[in-house]
């Protein structure tokens, strides 16, 4: 009886055991899915070419498979986001965090978790038909879907997870630091921005890196709003194209050389995103240390 | 007295934060009456009970719709067992420190991967297996989803406490059946959570379903319509904007898409009300 | 008596259910996959012969022609559809190219743009970038933004091969659809773009081009110049499916004309 008994909660434990473990085997099945899938098209283009190529023109007669218009577009349009959305969203979690009224608060609380929660094929509606017209008039620009509207719509698309976790962090800053920093005369605001927010830097540095996570991996919002040309980013007004708007934009379609080398491109969008991961649980690790 | 140069800085800084919190609350407020404006005059009964028609020039959204309800169904389905399955194994038999890391690690990676990757990969793993369907949509959707369920599930198992635990092994129950009598019954609202979570985040994608779900417009029933290719109602606003031009049509869908993104961001705090419990996890 | 009209009934609805079973003798599915373009025309035909065929499943990929072309050729789908004829080296492969109907290319401009007519050397100036502003053409002080469509369309292997500007158009976009194009450039009072005449909207105009009014009966004399075919594409060796051959045959053995008119293409049979 004992024996019988056993031997089912064994079995019970190995079967959760599996179902643990499933998470790890997704991200290892996707690893070598990517590598398997985007290491030919590599080899055959040739690593150097492949990544530092300007040129790319996939269905030409002499075909070219360059990508590096695409990862600096992917660099300087995540870049542009966190420029404006960094700022406007450590500022917002600060004020909801410290000194919002309490009703003040829940109110714009749920307006940044219903922003969280636009499907981004609404952020991209929404740009294509207010942005783009907007930025073209506005700069004077013959066309506006440009990187500049991608940078607009991607930094609006992050604010939600920048201010949600600064706030997480900011509140988690002891109440006795802020204690003391007031009873030694500092205002309010001398005491949040140089008490509570260093205290809780790696909290919004993780928020920072999450953000930057979002906007490099976007890619329908972006696609509708970017005029995905394959230029080189030299200019804010340029028809882009993004690492993730590259796969997009031609996959249903391609075939041969071409489809594999967009999963190169996947594979190195994949490993700028594992770099990324890697960074925010540095950060993370850091916040529950202090 | 404090000197001119800390009040600078202190209007300064209020200022900043005025115009910051201000320029959030109205892009909120602004994207929701927008959408909701250009949308809400497009639904028409005829819109939301036909599918399209190309000989009667007509386009309904009854398609799409159930599309969407059939692939979070299938999704929920399979996902509740594995993530609820994981967050057990985590917080009540994994003893191995690094294990638990790991599969934690994973979990993190898991969230972070784009959802163009996820897209790529469900069409190598699945669509190439399935065919581009609602299954192999909904199998996609399933891996993304994995670990909302698991840390929400997770967040909850850690709240029921030890000595309930401990008082049922004292009656002399095996493990098995203390998870089954005393711990699922208490982590109800993290699983609950996680659903509406889930929910929100199925609605919402697109990218993903692109290349594995399809976007077909046929009215089917459940079983046959998962063995289908299917747009569901994300993947349709996409289409009927970005290719077709359609923007009365994408409006609308937008507008359903937005009064939905409410309803669960209701229902989200509601349920975290009742249970009384400060929901952190995204 | 009631003995009597009962078994006509039950007569009547044998007759009736033997009818049926007759005229719904196909089954099956009949898949095509290829051009944006030929969305609406083939679409139109799609429906009308399900209707006709009840338990026919007719499906549509739109990926563009030349994604069409490569599905038919691995088997991926019973009839491709391409905007463009076939290249040799693709009828080599084996496949064969059925002209459904003839579609001009119109080119869009948006409707507040004062150009109403230009000649095919000015569009490949255009395109080519040689001519960069609208005045040299007699409109507005302003750039010309150029709309395309992405490699591995049959609207821009159509257009750039009528205008000979292949892989020489310098792009501001390259959108991957013939909706798209439209929209893009009814929002942008510089642009110009091309697009299957058949999905023209009021959005935009369509400028002369030769001094000619692209229409159907310019594409059908020939005197519209830029159109190109819609070709239904299949392979050599390989017979089609019963049910994928009707349809083959509905389309263009002439019967479904009028079904292809009124989707605003030219039919060839």
């Amino acid at each position: 009886m004992k024996t019988k008994n056993n031997l089912f909660e064994n079995f019970v434990h190995g079967v959760f055991l599996i179902l643990g473990l499933i998470t790890v085997g997704c991200v290892l099945l996707i690893s070598i899915y990517l590598i398997v899938s985007g290491i030919p098209a590599i080899r055959e283009i040739g690593l150097i070419e492949f990544l530092f190529g300007t040129e790319w023109a996939s269905t030409a007669a002499e075909p070219k498979y360059g990508i590096l218009p695409f990862i600096l577009t992917s660099v300087y349009g995540t870049g542009g986001a966190i420029l404006i959305g960094v700022p406007v969203g450590f500022l917002t979690a600060v004020y909801l965090a410290k000194i919002a009224p309490k009703r003040v608060k829940q109110v714009i609380e749920q307006a940044v978790s219903l922003l969280a929660g636009i499907p981004s094929v609404v952020y991209g509606l929404v740009g294509m038909m207010v942005l783009v017209p907007g930025v073209r008039k506005l700069f004077n620009i013959p066309d506006g879907a440009s990187l500049l509207s991608a940078i607009i719509v991607l930094a609006v698309m992050i604010l939600p997870s920048i201010i949600k976790m600064s706030i997480t962090a900011l509140e988690a800053v002891p109440k006795e630091y802020e204690d003391a920093s007031l009873a030694l005369g500092a205002t309010p605001e001398e005491t949040y921005f140089r008490v509570s927010v260093p205290a809780a830097k790696s909290g919004i540095a993780a928020a920072v890196v999450m953000g930057v996570g979002r906007a490099i991996g976007e890619a329908m919002a972006v696609m509708m709003v970017a005029g995905n040309a394959p230029n080189m980013p030299d200019s804010l007004f340029q028809s882009v194209r993004f690492l993730t708007t590259a796969v997009a934009s031609e996959m249903s379609y391609s075939s041969g050389l071409q489809k594999q080398a967009l999963f190169s491109i996947a594979l190195v969008l994949f490993l700028f995103i594992m770099l990324i991961n890697a960074a925010l649980n540095f950060f993370l690790k850091g916040e529950k240390k202090s | 007295m404090i000197s001119t140069k800390r009040r600078i800085y202190h209007h300064l800084v209020r200022f900043g934060m005025y115009l910051a919190t201000g320029l959030t609350a109205g892009l909120t407020l602004f994207l929701v009456l927008y959408v909701l404006f250009k949308g809400i005059p497009n639904i028409t009964w005829e819109l939301l009970s036909t599918k399209p028609s190309y000989l009667a020039d007509r386009i309904g959204i009854l398609p799409d719709i159930l599309n969407t309800i059939y692939i979070i169904i299938a999704t929920l389905a399979i996902v509740l067992p594995l993530g609820v399955g994981a967050a057990i194994y985590l917080t009540e038999y994994a003893s191995n420190k690094k294990v638990v890391s790991i599969i934690e690690y994973a979990a993190e990676t898991l969230s972070g991967i784009p959802s163009i990757i996820y897209g790529l990969v469900g069409m190598l793993m699945f669509a190439n297996n399935f065919g581009t369907s609602l299954l192999s949509g909904a199998l996609t959707l399933v891996i993304m989803n994995l670990p909302t369920i698991m840390r929400n599930t997770q967040e909850s198992l850690k709240t029921v406490p030890q000595s309930y635990r401990e008082g049922a092994f004292g009656l002399g129950a095996g493990k098995w059946r203390v998870i089954r009598t005393v711990v699922l019954p208490n982590c109800l609202d993290g699983v609950i959570t996680g659903c509406i979570l889930s929910v929100g985040r199925i609605l919402g994608e697109s990218a993903a379903l692109l290349f594995t779900a399809g976007f077909a417009h046929n009215i089917n029933g459940f079983f046959e319509g998962l063995g289908g290719s299917g747009a569901t109602l994300t993947v349709a606003l996409y289409v009927y904007a970005k290719e077709q031009g359609e923007f009365g049509v994408a409006f609308a869908i937008a507008a359903i898409l937005m009064v939905l993104a409410l309803a669960i961001n209701m229902s989200a705090s509601l349920v975290t009300k009742y249970f009384g419990r400060k929901n952190n996890i995204v | 008596m009631k003995k009597v009209v009962s078994i006509a009934l039950i007569a009547a609805l044998a007759l009736s259910l033997a009818a049926c079973s007759q005229s719904d003798s196909l089954a099956g599915s009949v898949a095509t996959d290829g051009s944006t373009s030929m969305e609406k025309v083939i679409g139109a035909l799609g429906e009308s012969f399900m209707e006709q065929n009840d338990g026919v499943n007719f499906t549509y990929n739109p990926t563009g022609s030349s994604a069409g072309i490569s599905a038919v050729l691995e088997g991926r789908c019973d009839i491709g559809l391409s905007s463009r004829a076939l290249k040799a080296e693709e009828e080599s492969q084996g496949l064969v190219g059925t002209v459904l109907a003839y579609d001009g290319i119109a080119m869009i401009v948006n409707p507040e743009n004062t150009v109403e007519d230009m000649t095919l050397e000015q569009i490949a100036a255009v395109y080519t970038g040689e001519i960069t502003n609208w005045s040299e053409l007699g409109g507005a002080d302003s750039e010309i933004v150029l709309i395309g469509r992405e490699a591995g369309s049959g609207t821009r292997g159509g257009f750039e091969e009528i205008t000979g500007t292949e892989d020489q158009c310098q792009y501001r976009q390259e959108l991957t659809s013939t909706g798209d194009v439209i929209t893009a450039v009814a929002q942008n009072p510089n642009a110009i773009g091309y697009a299957s005449l058949a999905s023209v909207k009021d959005t935009v105009k369509a400028v002369k081009v030769e001094g000619v009014t692209p229409s159907e009966e310019t594409v059908k004399d020939g005197s519209y110049l830029i159109q190109r075919p819609f070709v239904l594409v299949t392979k050599a060796d390989t017979a089609l499916s019963e049910t994928a051959q009707a349809f083959f045959d509905y389309a263009t053995k002439g019967e479904a004309n009028e079904i292809i008119a009124s989707a605003g293409v030219v039919p060839a049979n």
